[in-house]
């Protein structure tokens, strides 16, 4: 009897580990520990012993059933381990597919340089003020000081609107300045940036562009902070601790006194570089505003004060980011786009930076 | 405005060169342009003497000619007419490069004769027109002299911008004057002695002008000049026209030109003898014609200055003389003309015809009205210099005006605008050496008369630019700006933030931002809305009208892509759109459109063409982005003539249209060139409400059941007609239970009868104090049919 249990027990031992599967293990399994299994069977006969012998038969075969499920369980782990293996090697991917397209769109210089110039302003307390594209000569030239007939509106290249003698396309930002001193009173810190149009196209022209004007108004701002605040801002949009400025006289109907500004660049063959170098560019307009332009606006220039300046905005995406061809810049061409846009999220800001 | 070096030290005594004096023209408000070194391309070239001179064997027009040079003796052939034995010229010998082409000299045959050099015209060297004939030295200089010096070459050519508001400065007199007060020199003294007259000048002036345009000619002065030989004016003085680039014309038209760029004084000479009868100035009449010294005929409009003789209109004042009063090489006697003509009149008369003129410049800009009578003298001497003959007496018509303005001025406005502090003697000095009549009054203050050449000072901030670009600019100290608050508010309003949250959001959906001309061709414009805004004087048909909608742009730009192969354009515009010239005519939108595929064709993607859903995508995420709820908007089939009438939409607010979006009509294909269908969608920005103000940032409180949600799925069988939106809304409203709805799979075709489209929708339900039962769920999905049902007659799918 118990030789027959231990060959059984060898038996079934034998046939877990020769189970190539899982399906075969649990064949195995039910043929022996099912309830009509071998084991079960041999446990069935235990009623027919005598009384002494039923525990310690009953604990042998109990001895083997706990063998066998220990043996199955085993067999089990490892048979497992193994499809799984042989299942993962038949899911094997191409990882050099190329992954599932996600395009994504790049914002136009004229947007990043506009919001770059916003932020530094902004961090020197200049709100953002807009006015509209077609405006009327009083905002455009009259407010601004410029006599009627006087040569200082030719150079302005002026585009005039059909069936409204009085209305133009505003040439310059400077509109925006008519706009906000006429709409309260002083003090003012603003920018404006914004399209502008003048009739006029050619390699270094387009009809349309942009400007960024700024105005500050209050009662002791002057020509030093005019320098200073040109100085910082041009070091803080170029990212360079010290950019050579020149201040040059010149002349605007709206302001007195005057001046254009140089930077300072070295010109190579094909590249500009900003800050360095003997030669200068000139990167904008501005001066003092004319006690004039303050008269016409109803502010007292005897109380208020302050500056005004007018920047290509278009230009200074050029400068700072080496774009050649202003006229590129309204071709939509997509590789134009591409190549010169900015990511989506690139967001810029004076703490993390205005560019990468 | 260009002079030469030589040309300005007649006005301004210094030691300064040319490099310095650059410098401090920028320095002080005088932009230099550029300093061209005249005759420093003729280093190669020399004095040379025609030693024979023998006929061309295969050519009746040209010569050969042997010529003695300081490189030895060459033969060259010559064709110019005024070649001769024993004339001195120009040489240059091969190798050379030729200044007018820029090409190298080589050694070449010329009808079969070899020529081993050239003697050289005026406009080959690139010093003048003269391409008659060759240069001739006459006898003075030695052969190998250089030629820059032989041919008495003006030195370095500078070219400077003047402002508008600088009249005076377009004069090498006034320029001169600006450099002396920057400190650089000495200003010279014109001699403007008066000439005495050796007859009385017969004709007179008449000035013929309504009381309320006497300004338009407040002083004239004629004065006949007899017995002139009009012939070519000096060597000298055409090098210096030649130098700033004015052709030599006849000594008495040099002269004129010469006055005006000297002192920035034009004048007019008339022959006298073509003058019929007395001159006199008037306005003219609407449909006047006149023929100018440029052989143009003029129709002029009413109210231009003229000055007529009895045959009619002689000149256009302050602008151009007349053809019929001209001089020219018969001219004996001429009337002299130095006259004061109203800016703004010669401005507008100037551009009504299209005439530039060097006078224009100047009378536009105003003149130096202390140098009128004075201007007789000198212009008088200079012509019995230049073209001999006696003058008669000075008749003037009118009187001088007299534009000086007093200005009390306090040196602490100074300081009040620029930050400068000057003592009162470099005050003094700066506006004394300017030409300003100052008078201390102690204690800082002055009181300080303008010249008469400077029409653009009046008040005292006009002084302060004097003074400190004077000074210099440089001189100013930097001083950063303060500003109040600690820390930087936001400075943004809505609609500016909207419109920067919007780029970013489209291009994150993967849209390129453009920036496109606010103007595009009328019918282009038409195509998106009536009768568009448009400019009178557009740069071409393709840019007239201002833009209704962005659209046209972009569709322009799909097609431009296209045409470059590159076929699946995504693009978007931020921008003002135009319906209206007048104020409130313009507002914000933004517009996109997507062509060709709306991703690139990849392996693992179903390949489609963009279609009218993308467009609604990127519409409902410019709406999201600036803050607008999605489901407060109202979906309406009304869109515009320029979508496709089946596939577009209008999505509203209210009674407001926000958006419209759909696939843009096909008819417009031809007009734009476009390929394939285009997504494109607009959104009106100006539209949208102002977001609430809030008292707190704080967002509600997260409501988020502890309880199993269920999902059940529902095939509904509905008319083709039915709108996929109202079935889902229907099964929205179904419900408290439900969570979420989505509608998974449309289907029509095999397995459903025709006329009707199969909606598979998977509902969520979920309830937030307990967990469903069978009876909930039950419940719910009865009323989930039943709904759908009622709403849109949908039949469960079995």
């Amino acid at each position: 009897m118990a030789d027959r249990l231990d060959s059984l027990r060898h038996e079934l031992l034998e046939a877990v580990d020769h189970a190539p599967d899982l399906k075969t293990l649990d064949e195995v399994r039910v043929q022996a520990l099912g309830k009509k299994g071998r084991v079960t069977e041999v446990m069935k006969t235990l009623g027919s012993l005598p009384a002494e012998e039923r525990k310690p038969f009953g604990q042998r075969v109990n001895a083997v059933k706990a063998a066998v499920e220990e043996a199955i369980a085993a067999r089990r782990e490892v048979l497992e381990a193994a499809e799984l293996e042989a299942k993962l090697e038949a899911e094997r991917l191409d990882v050099t597919l190329p992954p599932r397209p996600h395009p994504i769109g790049r914002l136009h210089p004229v947007t990043q340089v506009t919001e770059e110039i916003t932020a530094i302003f902004a961090d020197m307390g200049f709100a953002v003020a807009e006015g509209p594209d077609v405006d009327d000569d009083f905002h455009n030239f009259t407010a601004l000081n410029f006599p009627p007939e006087h040569p200082a509106r030719e150079m302005h290249d002026t585009f005039f609107i059909e069936g409204h003698p009085e209305l133009v396309l505003r040439t310059h930002t400077s509109t925006v300045q008519i706009r906000t001193m006429m709409a309260g009173p002083p003090p003012y810190r603003i920018i404006a940036p914004g399209r502008t149009f003048r009739c006029d196209s050619d390699a270094t022209h387009s009809p349309m562009f942009h400007q960024v004007e700024g105005l500050v108004i209050d009662r002791s701002t002057h020509m030093g902070h005019l320098k200073g605040c040109l100085q910082d801002f041009c070091e803080a949009f170029f990212e360079r601790d010290d950019v050579p400025l020149r201040f040059r006289p010149s002349f605007f109907p709206f302001t007195e006194p005057s001046a254009e500004v140089d930077i300072g660049c070295r010109r190579s063959k094909d590249e500009l570089i900003i800050g360095e170098g003997s030669d200068w560019m000139e990167i904008l307009g501005c001066g003092m505003v004319h006690p004039a332009v303050l008269e016409n606006v109803g502010v007292d220039p005897d109380a208020w004060q302050g500056f005004a300046f007018g920047l290509g905005i278009d230009r200074m995406a050029m400068l700072k980011y080496g774009i050649p061809d202003l006229r590129t810049f309204f071709e939509a061409d997509l590789r134009w786009l591409k190549h010169y846009g900015f990511a989506a999220l690139d967001f810029p800001t004076t703490f993390a930076g205005l560019a990468r | 405005m260009k002079f030469t070096l030589p040309w300005l030290k007649e006005h301004l005594e210094t030691d300064a060169d040319a490099e310095s004096l650059g410098r401090t023209l920028t320095h002080i408000g005088i932009e230099l342009e550029g300093i061209e070194p005249r005759g420093a391309d003729l280093d190669a070239f020399s004095v040379a003497r025609v030693t024979g001179v023998r006929q061309h064997p295969h050519a009746d027009k040209l010569k050969l000619c042997e010529v003695e040079s300081r490189h030895g003796g060459f033969e060259v052939v010559c064709g110019a007419p005024n070649v001769r034995l024993g004339m001195k010229g120009v040489f240059a010998p091969e190798g050379v490069t030729i200044p007018a082409t820029g090409t190298v000299l080589k050694r070449s045959k010329i009808r079969g004769v070899e020529s081993q050099g050239m003697l050289c015209s005026a406009r080959e060297l690139g010093i003048g027109e003269d391409h008659e004939g060759i240069i001739d030295l006459g006898d003075d200089p030695e052969v190998g002299t250089p030629a820059a010096r032989a041919l008495g070459l003006e030195g370095p050519v500078f070219d400077v911008a003047i402002t508008p508001n600088r009249g005076d400065c377009f004069g090498v007199h006034g320029i001169a004057r600006e450099l002396a007060a920057a400190g650089v020199g000495e200003l010279a003294v014109p001699d403007t002695a008066p000439l005495p007259a050796a007859f009385e000048t017969a004709r007179r002036v008449r000035l013929d002008f309504p009381e309320e345009a006497k300004d338009a000619c407040p002083l004239f002065v004629l004065r006949e000049i007899r017995g002139v030989r009009n012939g070519e004016s000096p060597a000298w003085l055409q090098e210096r026209l030649s130098a700033v680039g004015l052709r030599p014309i006849s000594a008495l038209v040099d002269v004129t030109n010469w006055s005006t760029l000297d002192m920035g004084r034009p004048l007019h000479v008339f022959d006298a003898d073509k003058v019929e009868g007395d001159l006199y100035l008037r306005l003219s009449e609407a449909g006047e014609t006149f023929t100018g010294l440029d052989g143009k005929a003029y129709t002029l409009d009413a109210g231009m200055t003229v000055i007529c003789d009895d045959s009619g209109i002689v000149s256009l004042a302050g602008i151009m003389g007349g053809e019929s009063t001209g001089c020219d090489a018969t001219t004996e006697n001429v009337l002299l003309e130095i006259a004061v003509f109203d800016p703004a009149r010669t401005a507008r008369t100037g551009r009504k015809l299209g005439i530039d003129s060097d006078a224009r410049t100047r009378f536009e800009r105003g003149l130096d009205l202390g140098f009128v009578l004075p201007a007789a003298e000198w212009a008088t001497r200079t012509i019995l210099d230049l073209a001999g003959g006696e003058a008669g007496s000075v008749h003037v018509a009118g009187a001088v005006p007299d534009p000086r303005v007093r200005i009390p001025f306090d040196k602490r406005e100074l300081t009040r605008l620029t930050g400068l502090t000057l003592d009162d003697p470099s005050i003094m000095r700066i506006l004394v050496d300017l030409g300003f009549e100052v008078a201390s009054e102690g204690e800082g203050r002055f009181e300080v008369t303008t010249p008469p050449w400077r029409h653009d000072c009046a008040r005292p901030a006009d002084l302060v630019e004097e003074l400190a670009r004077i000074h210099g600019f440089d001189r100013i100290a930097a001083e950063s700006m303060r500003r109040d608050e600690a820390v930087n508010r936001v400075v943004l309003d809505t609609s500016q933030l909207r419109r920067a949250r919007i780029r970013r959001a489209l291009a994150a959906r993967g849209l390129d931002e453009t920036v496109t001309f606010s103007f595009v061709g009328d019918q282009q414009a038409q195509a998106f809305g009536g009768t568009p805004v448009r400019l009178a004087n557009p740069i071409s048909s393709d840019l007239v009208a201002l833009r209704p909608s962005i659209l046209p742009s972009l569709a322009e730009a799909v097609a431009k892509n296209q045409a470059r192969a590159l076929d699946d354009p995504a693009l978007f515009e931020v921008a003002a759109v135009y319906t209206d010239a007048r104020a409130g005519g313009q507002e914000w939108a933004t517009a996109g459109v997507r062509a060709g595929r709306p991703t690139p064709r990849h392996w693992a993607v179903v390949d489609r063409a963009v279609d009218a859903l993308d467009a609604k995508g990127d519409a409902l995420a410019a709406l999201e982005a600036a803050g607008l709820d999605p489901a407060k908007l109202r979906i309406t089939r009304e869109a515009p003539g320029h979508f496709h009438p089946g596939r577009s939409a209008v999505l509203t607010l209210g009674r407001d249209v926000v958006a419209h979006f759909g696939e843009l009509n096909p008819k417009l294909a031809k007009l734009f060139d476009l390929e394939g269908p285009v997504a494109a969608f607009e959104v009106f920005l100006d539209r949208l409400p102002q977001p609430k103000r809030k008292k707190t940032r704080a967002k509600p409180m997260l409501v988020a059941s502890a309880y199993q949600p269920v999902d059940r799925d529902f095939a509904f069988l509905v008319d083709e007609s039915v709108a996929a939106g109202d079935l889902l809304a229907a099964v929205r409203g179904a419900s408290e239970l439900i969570r979420e709805v989505t509608l998974f799979d449309v289907y029509a075709g095999k397995g459903v009868p025709a006329g009707k489209r199969s909606m598979a929708i998977a509902v969520r339900l979920q309830a937030l104090d307990r967990t469903l039962g069978d009876a909930d769920i039950e419940e719910a999905a009865c009323r989930v049919t039943d709904a759908a049902s009622a709403a849109c007659g949908a039949e469960l799918r079995r």
